[in-house]
């Protein structure tokens, strides 16, 4: 029997050679080139169906806007302190929510004691805290990570207490079995075996985190992306406003693609399917005979390439 | 480096565990009743019955994880009020940290214990190759069979040099051929640690060949405890003895 010795990381792309892999980075880059131009397209010909492109902005308006920008000062300094904010509170929420969910999961004290107000205050869209935020803090600075956190707190809480009481009970009693503690129990089983749910709260929880602190640096924000944006809006300036969408477009996708990595890094114990999405199956075709049972020609083939590409543990 | 004479020696000798007029199972509807039986310090002990009939929560109940319904389970006079590392469980189902390598997992009993890391590194890897695993040290669980696995697990429970080690039908998952192998490999680790063995199993076989005496559940109570004749044999199947053993035991799984 074959044995793989390759890194997990590797396995989706065994099938896939390297010009695979290009090709489908240049189908990514030709879709945003497909969709730019589209834009432009419309725009430039001033399309007024019923959809109006008249008075919107061209991508060479919003290219020329964002080369402006980005000579400038403001730009950055806005751009920092966006993601010192959301930063500031999607860390404290990763703490926090890592941290009261396993605390509610684990203890019927926890739960009883804060289960109820925390499902009460949950549906509170975390921007409808703003009235409260003002209220609270003495500072506008502390109460944009106070509404960031708090929008991406719930999604953590939710996922690990989840992923907490969805544990392998055997796991438990082993380290149990060995003597281990309260303490050791948590460190060694309850964080890393929820942890790949623990990223799934995590990814939700940095997008949502977005949301917030652009709409709470429109609210009540100085300097931000967000502020900056609603800012262009008031004077009229639409390409700016377009500068705007497309770095908070970036900076998101940037951000969650850091959680996704993170995620996928820490939990590479995890076991994978051979299925890699896109790649098909060899196909017979249409007349040809099906792999007949027991002995012949044909299941002496079906069988060699079984082994093949079965992984590993499926084999045993 | 621990070399594996080291691991070999006899660090201490077996317990003796007990259970007297104990009851278990689910309160007011005790699955065993009025259980009565001494496990001499550094025998085999295996424990046969159909499946249901208790085996795995006696053990639970000697590992501490299960406190009894009645009665008082004791481990050299001392009665077991919840899970230490002095006795080891083997599980039945696949208990190894999946996100640890089978070394990481050798390893975490001998952590809890307070070893340092190169000395647990080089008893683990020790181990590891004493039940033949010495080249998939650094595997993730699901990378290697479910037979490596229990060898893995096998290792794991006896790298704390537990005093007495519980195991659940730990090979019931395992084909013919492989449960064999593991047979043999159990008794060869386990000469020279000394160590009480308790060993659940519904396979009579399994249980004649691993089992100093064996012990017969059925009916919700211990219907007997039996010798089991030596040397072990695998083959001996027409000694008049080993056959009359072989067919009460066969009898007491048909209750």
């Amino acid at each position: 029997m074959t044995r793989r010795n390759a890194p997990i990381r590797n396995a989706p792309s065994r099938d896939a050679p390297s010009w695979n892999v290009a090709s489908r980075y240049a189908l990514r880059i030709t879709s945003i080139a497909a969709a730019l131009g589209l834009w432009q397209l419309l725009t430039s010909l001033d399309v007024d169906l019923w959809l109006r492109f008249s008075q919107f902005p061209t991508v060479t308006d919003v290219a020329r806007a964002f080369a402006d920008r980005l000579a400038g000062d403001d730009y950055w300094t806005d751009l920092t302190d966006s993601l010192t904010r959301i930063l500031a509170g999607f860390l404290l929420a990763a703490v926090l929510g890592v941290a009261t969910g396993a605390l509610v999961a684990r203890s019927r004290l926890a739960e009883d004691l804060l289960g109820t107000v925390l499902e009460v205050v949950r549906p509170i869209p975390a921007i409808a805290l703003v009235p409260v935020a003002i209220l609270l803090f003495p500072d506008n600075e502390q109460g944009i990570v106070f509404i960031t956190c708090t929008a991406a707190f719930f999604p953590v809480l939710v996922s690990t207490r989840h992923a907490v009481r969805a544990l392998t009970p055997v796991w438990e009693e082993a380290v149990r079995t060995m003597g281990g503690g309260r303490l050791r129990i948590l460190a060694s089983v309850v964080l890393p075996g929820a942890l790949p749910g623990i990223f799934g709260g995590l990814s939700v929880g940095i997008g949502v985190s977005w949301i917030c602190v652009i709409s709470a640096e429109m609210i009540s924000g100085q300097y931000g992306v967000g502020y900056r944006t609603w800012q262009d809006y008031t004077v009229v300036d639409y390409p700016g406003v377009f500068v705007g969408m497309v770095t908070i477009g970036v900076l998101g996708w940037l951000t969650s693609t850091a959680v996704e990595l993170a995620g996928r890094r820490l939990t590479r114990w995890l076991p994978r399917t051979s299925y890699v999405p896109g790649v098909r199956p060899p196909r017979r075709g249409r007349g040809a005979a099906t792999p007949v049972p027991a002995g012949s020609r044909n299941d002496a083939r079906a069988k060699g390439r079984t082994e093949e590409e079965v992984p590993h543990d499926q084999l045993v | 480096m621990t070399s594996l004479s080291d691991v070999r020696s006899p660090s201490r000798t077996g317990t003796g565990l007990a259970l007297r007029g104990v009851a278990l199972g689910r309160p007011g509807a005790p699955v065993l009743d009025g259980v009565d039986l001494d496990v001499a310090p550094g025998e085999i002990l295996t424990v046969v019955g159909s499946s249901g009939c208790g085996k795995s929560t006696l053990l639970r109940t000697l590992a501490g994880l299960l406190p009894p319904l009645a009665g008082a389970v004791e481990q050299d006079g001392h009665r077991i009020t919840g899970p230490a590392a002095d006795r080891a469980l083997v599980f039945q189902e696949d208990a190894l940290l999946p996100w640890r390598t089978l070394r990481a997992n050798v390893e975490l009993p001998l952590a809890i214990r307070g070893v340092a890391r190169s000395e647990r590194r080089a008893q683990a890897e020790a181990w590891l190759s004493r039940v033949g695993l010495a080249e998939h040290a650094r595997q993730l669980p699901h990378r290697v069979s479910g037979g490596q696995r229990q060898r893995t697990q096998l290792a794991r429970a006896l790298a704390a040099r537990p005093r007495a080690v519980l195991m659940d039908e730990p090979f019931g998952a395992l084909d013919a051929q492989t449960r064999a192998g593991m047979q043999d490999l159990l008794v060869d680790v386990l000469r020279g640690t000394g160590a009480t063995v308790v060993f659940v199993t519904h396979d009579v076989d399994e249980a004649l060949f691993l089992g100093d005496r064996v012990a017969l559940l059925g009916g919700g109570r211990v219907l007997a405890v039996r010798d089991v004749p030596r040397p072990r044999d695998r083959t001996a199947h027409d000694d008049p003895v080993r056959a009359a053993l072989r067919r009460e035991v066969l009898d007491s799984l048909g209750t």
